[in-house]
């Protein structure tokens, strides 16, 4: 509890204690006023003296100036207790309220505890511990196990495994060699690191993140617009029904006391402290839960628009399939092995940095004996031949092989085809393709039960390539052969079959697709990490690459939005109804006060439940 | 030039909203927001008056809820 708050209470407490004495006294006439003034005075001081300063500044019309003139009121028509208790009961409610709102914002920031607090430095072969923002670019830090790394840099000497999960909501931990780029905001967990600083801490990855999720609340959905329209003009409306409430059947049927008692009522309800509290703080939580999946979403607005998805469109290279080409099939023909077939490819390719012949190597993960290969020559185009173990290799297309008589099998899948010779004679061929990533095909499936109508996928390859990709993760629709132009004006195309008041929300990976990022209504960039031009253009951010994700972050989307809607509905439905209890004097000055603050404490509380987010976490690896 | 300021004891969502419509109004300044669950108060404004200009918008807050304190 804060200074303020502690106050607070301890007023509470004792104009409580004075209440009850008051209550319990014999007291008459002027006394009793007088006993029950000083309670009332110590609880309610500050609320009349803000009601009367705010009038003197022309702010008629906030809390203060409706309970003032509510207890003010009750004090006037004899109801002492009332006015007392009322104020007390007010101040209960603004004590919890201020309380639940802070433990809220001390959730989120702990949420987003991934600010590092300092970064080491070597001065005289010491040890120092210095604020991040002065380290330089170009400086080398050392960070222990156990340390978050503070900057951007690149690992000069030591091994070590990281914690990405503060950024990635990944629990697999990542490795990190001499040269290999690390991430400020991930948690060193082994050995100790020498990194040398890339960028300053402004513009490391933790400082962006940090500011997204900030500054997202300024981009506020439709719902929080709503919201400030509405408040603005609900309380000068409940005002001036409490008014005609008090003298319209006052003059019509007499009985003034009753009407005014009722006026009262209504002015203590109306406040519209519940939504405009509640709305904000449930999309806050929503994003911030969201962050700490390893989704950064821009804005409120994105989280709205992506319930209302119509259309997804995917790009293929690096969003679907993993960009990187591997072994995807081995066909050897008879009398030769698989294993047989990989090894000989490996050695043959072994001088080659080529990706085709690093994919080979890494899918023989032998160990390479240079001393086993012989000359090498390379024919352009073609491929190559080689000495292996003694053996006349041919390693290469099929044109190579025509090009010595033989006649390689011929290959209908996707994808780049090596085919092998040894001393004349043909062993089989290889296939080398972009792999699908594994959990595509249950994102996109996943993506159909959230109510999305329609996937497409976007790719500059050729079509036997997209169709057998499109084919094989369920796709609805795929556009093949287009150049970087053509994916707008397809998206644009795109956003004309989208239903009315629905969106299309395209997903890349940031590197060239800008442009389909920002035409699109949601641009998802994703595998993010440390790449700023993802985060510029995108309005929301994947940070690892894996297409779940999506799926996940539509999930939060619709929680946060599911429980938007709850306050909204909860909070004006039981105003409403006790607006017209008050009417009709069903309701009592008491029940009023629950009205309005016990409505904007459960607000608030189901607010916070947008931060948990332990369903969509994947389960932590017990090992 | 553009700072950002921390709001103590800012408990009032819809006095956030007061604070930044009424900050926006002040000569000079050029984008604003008050961030109610981060408290704080983000102010672009020309920068020959800024202090100038920053002193007002305290006053201003101050003015609109008294207890809530911008740090200069």
């Amino acid at each position: 509890m804060t200074r303020k708050q502690k106050k607070t209470l301890a007023r509470i407490l004792v104009s409580a204690v004075l209440l009850a004495a008051a209550w319990a006294s014999p007291l008459e006439g002027i006394w009793r006023l007088a006993a029950f003034l000083v309670p009332y005075l110590i609880i309610g001081w500050d609320v009349l003296w803000k009601a009367i300063r705010n009038i003197l500044h022309g702010q008629v019309f906030d809390e203060n100036f409706l309970m003032a003139l509510a207890t003010v009121g009750a004090l006037v028509l004899g109801d002492y207790p009332e006015a007392t208790g009322v104020m007390l009961f007010y101040q209960v409610g603004e004590l919890f309220q201020s309380y639940a709102v802070g433990r809220s914002r001390r959730s989120i920031a702990a949420l987003m505890d991934i600010r590092p607090d300092y970064a080491n430095i070597r001065r005289d072969g010491q040890l120092v511990q210095v604020d991040p923002e002065e380290v330089a670019v170009g400086d080398t830090i050392v960070v222990q196990p156990g340390e978050k790394i503070p900057l951007d840099g690149v690992v000069l000497s030591g091994e070590s495994t990281l914690d990405t999960a503060a950024l990635t909501g990944e629990s697999m931990p990542r490795q990190a060699l001499p040269g290999s780029e690390v991430i400020s905001g991930c948690v060193n967990l082994s050995g100790l690191l020498e990194v040398q600083v890339t960028k300053e801490f402004g513009q490391s990855t933790v400082s962006k993140i940090l500011d997204l999720v900030e500054n997202a609340t300024a981009k506020k959905a439709k719902a929080e617009n709503f919201i400030t329209r509405f408040a603005r003009w609900y309380t000068p409306a409940v005002v001036i029904a409490a008014a005609a409430l008090a003298l319209i059947p006052s003059l019509v049927v007499g009985g003034w006391q009753i009407w005014l008692e009722r006026a009262l009522i209504f002015l203590v309800i109306s406040c519209p402290c519940a939504l405009v509290i509640s709305v904000p703080l449930s999309f806050f939580g929503g994003i911030g839960g969201a962050s700490r999946c390893g989704i950064l979403v821009k804005g409120g607005n994105y989280l709205e628009a992506l319930t209302r998805s119509d259309i997804v469109v995917f790009d293929k290279t690096g969003t679907l399939t993993k960009g990187v080409f591997a072994v995807s099939d081995i066909r050897p023909q008879p009398g030769f092995s698989k294993d047989q077939l990989l090894e000989t490819a490996a050695l043959a390719e072994s001088y080659s940095n080529h990706p085709i012949s690093q994919s080979l190597r890494a899918a023989w993960q032998g160990q390479i004996d240079t001393a086993r290969v012989g000359q090498v020559q390379e024919i352009a185009g073609q491929g190559l031949l080689a000495t292996v173990d003694g053996g006349r290799v041919a390693a290469g297309n099929a044109r190579l092989m025509e090009g010595m008589g033989l006649s390689p099998a011929a290959c209908d899948q996707p994808g780049t085809v090596v085919h092998l010779a040894l001393e004349g004679q043909y062993m089989g061929y290889i296939l080398i393709s972009d792999q699908v990533k594994p959990d595509a095909a249950d994102a996109i499936a996943a993506l159909k039960q959230q109510g999305v109508r329609k996937t497409v996928m976007l790719t500059g390859d050729n079509q036997a390539t997209g169709e057998a990709v499109a084919a094989q993760l369920g796709l609805d629709e795929v556009h093949t052969q287009l150049l970087p132009a053509d994916k707008v004006e397809r998206v644009e195309q795109l956003l004309g079959q989208c239903k009315a008041g629905r969106h299309l929300v395209f997903v890349g990976d940031g590197v060239n697709d800008a442009p389909v990022l920002s035409r699109a209504d949601i641009g998802i960039a994703m595998g993010a990490m440390g790449s700023d031009a993802a985060i510029e253009a995108a309005d929301i951010v994947l940070m690892d690459d894996s297409p779940a994700k999506i799926g996940t972050a539509l999930s939060i989307a619709r929680k946060t939005m599911r429980i938007v809607h709850q306050n909204i509905v909860f909070a004006l439905g039981v105003k409403g109804l006790f607006l017209l209890m008050g009417a009709f004097g069903a309701a009592n000055m008491w029940e009023a006060v629950f009205a309005d603050v016990g409505v904007a404490v459960i607000a608030i509380l189901n607010a916070t439940r947008a931060l948990n987010i332990s369903e969509f976490q994947p389960k932590k690896n017990t090992k | 030039m553009k700072k950002t300021f921390k709001l103590l004891d800012l408990d009032c969502a819809h006095c956030a909203q007061k604070m930044e419509d009424g900050i926006r109004k002040l000569d000079g300044v050029q984008k604003v927001t008050v961030n109610f669950l981060s408290q704080k108060l983000t102010l672009e404004a020309d920068d020959d008056r800024f202090d100038e200009i920053a002193a007002q918008a305290a006053k201003l807050c101050k003015k609109i809820e008294p207890d809530c304190q911008l740090v200069l």
